[in-house]
C-alpha cells in the first residue's frame, strides 16, 4: 500500500459523493430539456439534500430499528461500493477486500435492508414496493453477475482492478463477448437503477411506483440519505460501465501523474453516459411490469452468450 | 309515444332536442323501464325532488331515458309518508348509486334495492338531515357527526388483501377513494367511494336568481363548464321557449367544441405520462396552453367559463378573432398528425395501451357505458350525430367508435373526436367569418320566463358525455324560482363500469386505465 494508493482512494471516495447528485442533476437537466421544458439547476439535487438534511425526520409510530437504521446501511453500502469500483486509479488499498461478486452483494444487502425496511411499517405501498423491488432484484443480479464473469473471462480475475488493468492495456481489439455484455449491463443499469422503461424516477403516482413506493414513509435526513445513496448507485453502476467498456484514462500504479488526467476525463465520460441515458428515457415508455422479467432475462442471457462467444472465440 | 308496445300518454317540451315528460304510476314506473331497456334505450339520470308545497304535492323520482326518438323524462309522484318506488337495478345496473344517492339527499327508497349504505353522506351529516328536503335547512345547523366506516364488499382468499388508495393522492387530483382487492399485483376488485367533492349544489341552485344559476352550472364540473351552462341555458330557454339566434347557436357549438379538443389534449398528454413518456406530456401540454392561451384572448376566459348565458353568449367574436381561431386550428391539427403517429408507432406505449382495462361492447351495453368511453367500446351515440340540435344538424358531425373497449380504443376516439372536432369548427369559423363577422343576428335574447309551473330539460354532448340538467321551474304567484335543478354528468354511468374495466388487470396499469377514462368527481358528486 502506497501513499498515492490511499490518497487516490481517498479522492474516489470524496469524488462519488460529490459527484453522485451532480451527476443526477446532469441527467434531470438533460430530460428536461429533451421534453422541451426549462430544465432546474444542475445543482438541484444538491439542494434537495440540503433541504432534507435540515428537516426534521418523521417516523411511524411502530417502525423499528431496521427502519432506523436502513438508510445508514443502504448509503454505506453504496459510498463502499464506489470506493471498490476503479474509477481514477487502479491503485486502490480497499480493493482487495472485495471482488466482483462482493460488490454484487452488497448491492444485494442494500436491496434486502431497504426492502425489510419498506415492510416494517406495515404500509400497503412499501410492502407493494418491497415486492417488486425483489421481483427485479432477483433477476438483476444474476444477470449483473454473468456480465461480470464475461469480462472476467478475459482477465482471468473477478477483482475489479485486475479486470480494469488487463482491459484498459488491450490493443484496439474488438472482443464480441464484450458488446454482448455491454448490452446487458445497459439493460440491468437501468432495472437496478429504477430508470424508464423499468421504474420512472419522476413519478410519485402511488401505484405505478417501486423504488419510491420503497422509501415513501422516510424524511429528512433518512430521505436525504436514501436520495444521496440513490445517486451514488447511479454514479456506481456508471463507473462500472465505464471502467469495463471504456477503460481508458484510468490511472495505475506506475503512473502517478495520470491521476490528474484521470478526473476530467471520468468527468467527461459520465457527462456524454448522463445524456445518452436521458436519450433513452426520453424516447422509452414505461414497461408493463410483468415484461420486466422478459426484459432482465434478455440481459441474463445475452450476458451468457457473452460467456459463449468467449469461449468460442478463444477455443 | 310508444316504448316497446305500450303506450305513453307524453307531453313535448319546447326544447332543441326531442324531449318527452309524462307522469307515471307506481305499477308503470318499472313497466316502462323494461320497455326502453328492450328497445335499447339508456337510462341517462335517475333523481328525485321534494315538490311538497307545488302543485302536485309530495315527492316524486324522476328518470330520463334516451331513446332512439328523443329525451324521455319519467316522473312518479311519491307518497309524502313512506316514499318508496320500484327498484331499477335489475334492468339498468347503473341506477344503484343514483337511487342511493336519492335516498341520502330526500330519503326516498327504492323498494327491493339490497344496497342500503349511503352513497354521498359519509356518516358525517346531521341526524335525520336531507338536504334536499323542504326543511332542509332548519336540520342543516344541527352538530356534525362522526365519519362512520363504509362497508367494503370483502374478497376473500389465499394471498388476497386490500390496497386503499385516497381520498388524498400522490398527484394533485380531485378525491377518491379506491380499495383494491389484489392477488400479488392482479387486481380481483375495485371499489371505489365518491362523495369527498358534495357541496350542495342542487340545494344551492333553488337559492339563486335564475337567470344568475347558469354560472354556478358552469361550475358543476370544470372541465365541462361550456356543456353544463349549454345544458342549463338550454333548459331555461325552453321554460321561457325562447328561440336561441342561428349566430348565438354557432358561437355556442364553437365553445362546445374548442372545450372537447381541450381536455382531449390534455389526456392524450396525460395517458402517454402515465406511461412514463413524458414526451407526450409535454407536447400536448404545449398545444393544450396555447389553445387556452387563445380562448382567453377570443372569449374571455381560459376555460370559457360563463361564455354561454340564458339566451345566447356573452361576447361576440370579431373576425380577427375568427381569423386567428381558423389559423390555430390549422397549426393544431398538423402538430396532433404527427404526435398521432408518434403514439402509434410507440412499441412501448402501445404495448401498455392495448388490451389495458377492457371493456368489450357486450358489457358496455349490459352496464350503459356512455360517452366518449362508451364509443371507445361500440356503442355509437352521440347527440351531436344521432339527435342533431341547431347548429349541429347543418354540421353532419361524424362519430368516432371503436370495439375493442381498451386503453387504446379510448386513445384513438379521442384524437379521431380531435380531427372531427377542428373540422367543425372551421365550418363553424368560416360560417360565423360571413359578412364581414356580421351575418346570424342577434347573440343574445332577453328571456321572458313565465309565471306557471314548468318542467325543461338541457341536453347536450359534452367532451365526457352526454350532460343533462332536469328543470323544474315555480313560476306562481310570482315566485319566480327554480324549485329543483339536477345537473347529471355522464361519470355517474361510468364510474361503476371503471370497476370492471380493472378486473383482471394489474395494479400499476390502474391509473392508465383511470386516466383514460377521466371521469369527474365534482360532477358526480355535486
Amino acid at each position: 500500500m502506497s501513499w498515492l494508493g490511499v490518497f487516490s482512494q481517498l479522492l474516489e471516495i470524496v469524488m462519488a459523493l460529490l459527484l453522485a447528485p451532480l451527476l443526477s442533476g446532469w441527467i434531470n437537466q438533460w430530460r428536461a430539456w429533451l421534453q422541451n421544458k426549462s430544465a432546474p439547476s444542475v445543482l438541484q439535487p444538491y439542494r434537495m439534500l440540503h433541504k432534507l438534511f435540515n428537516k426534521e425526520s418523521v417516523l411511524a409510530e411502530h417502525a423499528s430499528p431496521l427502519f432506523r437504521g436502513a438508510p445508514y446501511i443502504v448509503f454505506g453500502c453504496m459510498a463502499l461500493a464506489s470506493a471498490i469500483i476503479p474509477t481514477l486509479s487502479t491503485d486502490l488499498p480497499l480493493s482487495p477486500a472485495a471482488d466482483a461478486i462482493a460488490l454484487v452483494g452488497l448491492f444485494a444487502f442494500a436491496r434486502v435492508f431497504i426492502s425489510l425496511a419498506a415492510m416494517d411499517v406495515g404500509t400497503s405501498f412499501g410492502t407493494l414496493g418491497a415486492r417488486r423491488e425483489m421481483l427485479i432484484g432477483f433477476l438483476a443480479e444474476p444477470a449483473l453477475l454473468m456480465v461480470l464473469f464475461s469480462a472476467s473471462l478475459i482477465s482471468k480475475s473477478t477483482s475489479l482492478t485486475t479486470i480494469v488493468e488487463t482491459l484498459a492495456h488491450r490493443d484496439l481489439t474488438i472482443y464480441p463477448s464484450l458488446a454482448f455484455a455491454g448490452v446487458a449491463f445497459i439493460i440491468v443499469s437501468l432495472a437496478e437503477n429504477a430508470r424508464v422503461p423499468v421504474d420512472n424516477p419522476a413519478t410519485h403516482l402511488e401505484l405505478t411506483m417501486i423504488h419510491e413506493a420503497l422509501i415513501l414513509e422516510y424524511s429528512g435526513r433518512h430521505l436525504a440519505l436514501l436520495e444521496w445513496g440513490a445517486s451514488l448507485k447511479l454514479f456506481a453502476y456508471s463507473c462500472i460501465g465505464l471502467a469495463l467498456f471504456l477503460p481508458w484514462g484510468i490511472a495505475e500504479a506506475q503512473a502517478p501523474l495520470a491521476l490528474l488526467l484521470a478526473m476530467p476525463v471520468l468527468i467527461l465520460k459520465l457527462a456524454i453516459g448522463g445524456a445518452l441515458l436521458a436519450v433513452l428515457e426520453t424516447v422509452s415508455a414505461k414497461m408493463r411490469i410483468f415484461r420486466v422479467p422478459e426484459f432482465l432475462a434478455t440481459a441474463f442471457l445475452l450476458a451468457v452468450i457473452g460467456m459463449l462467444v468467449h469461449i468460442l472465440v478463444r477455443g | 309515444m310508444l316504448i316497446s308496445g305500450f303506450s305513453l300518454d307524453c307531453e313535448r317540451l319546447p326544447a332543441p332536442l326531442p324531449i318527452w315528460r309524462a307522469t307515471v304510476r307506481a305499477e308503470t314506473w318499472a313497466v316502462v323501464a323494461r320497455g326502453v331497456s328492450a328497445q335499447a334505450g339508456r337510462l341517462v339520470a335517475l333523481w328525485a325532488s321534494d315538490r311538497t308545497r307545488g302543485a302536485s304535492g309530495g315527492f316524486a323520482v324522476s328518470a330520463a331515458y334516451a331513446l332512439r326518438e328523443g329525451l324521455l323524462w319519467l316522473d312518479l309522484p311519491l307518497a309524502e309518508r313512506a316514499p318508496t318506488y320500484p327498484d331499477l337495478v335489475p334492468i339498468f345496473p347503473g341506477a344503484g348509486r343514483m337511487q342511493r344517492a336519492a335516498a341520502d339527499l330526500l330519503g326516498v327508497r327504492a323498494e327491493g334495492f339490497a344496497d342500503r349504505r349511503p352513497w354521498l353522506d359519509h356518516g358525517t351529516w346531521p341526524e335525520q338531515y336531507l338536504p334536499l328536503r323542504r326543511d332542509g335547512a332548519e336540520k342543516a345547523a344541527a352538530a356534525l357527526r362522526e365519519a362512520t366506516d363504509y362497508a367494503f364488499v370483502r374478497v376473500e382468499g389465499d394471498g388476497v388483501h386490500e390496497i386503499p388508495v385516497g381520498p388524498i393522492h400522490a398527484g394533485i387530483i380531485e378525491p377518491g377513494h379506491f380499495r383494491f382487492s389484489v392477488v400479488g399485483e392482479k387486481v380481483l376488485r375495485l371499489e371505489q367511494r365518491l362523495g369527498y367533492k358534495h357541496k350542495g349544489i342542487e340545494q344551492r341552485f333553488t337559492e339563486l336568481p335564475p337567470r344568475e344559476a347558469y354560472r354556478l352550472a358552469g361550475r358543476v364540473s370544470g372541465d365541462s363548464t361550456v356543456a353544463y351552462a349549454w345544458a342549463y341555458c338550454m333548459a331555461l330557454e325552453s321554460v321561457a321557449s325562447c328561440e336561441l339566434g342561428e349566430r348565438a347557436g354557432l358561437l355556442r357549438a364553437l365553445l362546445l367544441e374548442r372545450e372537447r379538443v381541450a381536455n382531449h389534449l390534455g389526456d392524450l398528454g396525460a395517458l402517454g405520462n402515465d406511461a412514463a413518456f413524458a414526451f407526450g406530456l409535454a407536447q400536448f401540454s404545449r398545444l393544450r396552453e396555447d389553445w387556452l392561451r387563445l380562448s382567453k384572448e377570443a372569449f374571455g376566459h381560459r376555460l370559457m367559463m360563463d361564455c354561454i348565458v340564458p339566451g345566447g353568449v356573452a361576447a361576440d367574436i370579431d373576425s380577427t378573432s375568427v381569423d386567428r381561431l381558423l389559423r390555430q386550428c390549422d397549426a393544431v391539427e398538423r402538430e396532433v398528425r404527427a404526435l398521432r403517429q408518434i403514439y402509434d408507432e410507440h412499441s412501448g406505449l402501445q404495448d401498455r395501451f392495448m388490451t389495458t382495462g377492457r371493456v368489450l361492447p357486450e358489457l358496455a351495453a349490459r352496464l350503459g357505458l356512455t360517452g366518449l368511453a362508451g364509443r371507445a367500446s361500440g356503442q355509437a351515440a352521440d347527440l351531436r350525430c344521432d339527435l342533431p340540435w341547431a347548429p349541429y344538424d347543418q354540421l353532419a358531425v361524424k362519430i368516432a367508435t371503436q370495439r375493442t373497449g381498451d386503453v387504446a380504443a379510448r386513445v384513438a376516439v379521442r384524437f379521431d373526436e380531435v380531427f372531427e372536432s377542428l373540422r367543425l369548427m372551421r365550418v363553424i369559423l368560416s360560417r360565423l367569418g360571413e359578412d364581414g363577422g356580421k351575418s346570424g343576428g342577434e347573440t343574445r335574447t332577453e328571456l321572458r320566463l313565465p309565471a306557471k309551473t314548468a318542467f325543461a330539460a338541457g341536453w347536450v354532448e359534452g367532451w365526457r358525455g352526454e350532460v343533462f340538467v332536469g328543470l323544474e321551474w315555480d313560476g306562481e304567484q310570482g315566485a319566480n324560482r327554480i324549485r329543483r335543478c339536477h345537473c347529471h354528468d355522464p361519470s355517474w354511468q361510468n364510474w361503476p363500469l371503471l370497476e370492471h374495466a380493472v378486473i383482471g388487470n394489474i395494479v400499476p396499469d390502474f391509473p392508465l386505465i383511470n386516466k383514460s377514462f377521466n371521469l369527474s368527481y365534482a360532477g358526480h358528486d355535486l
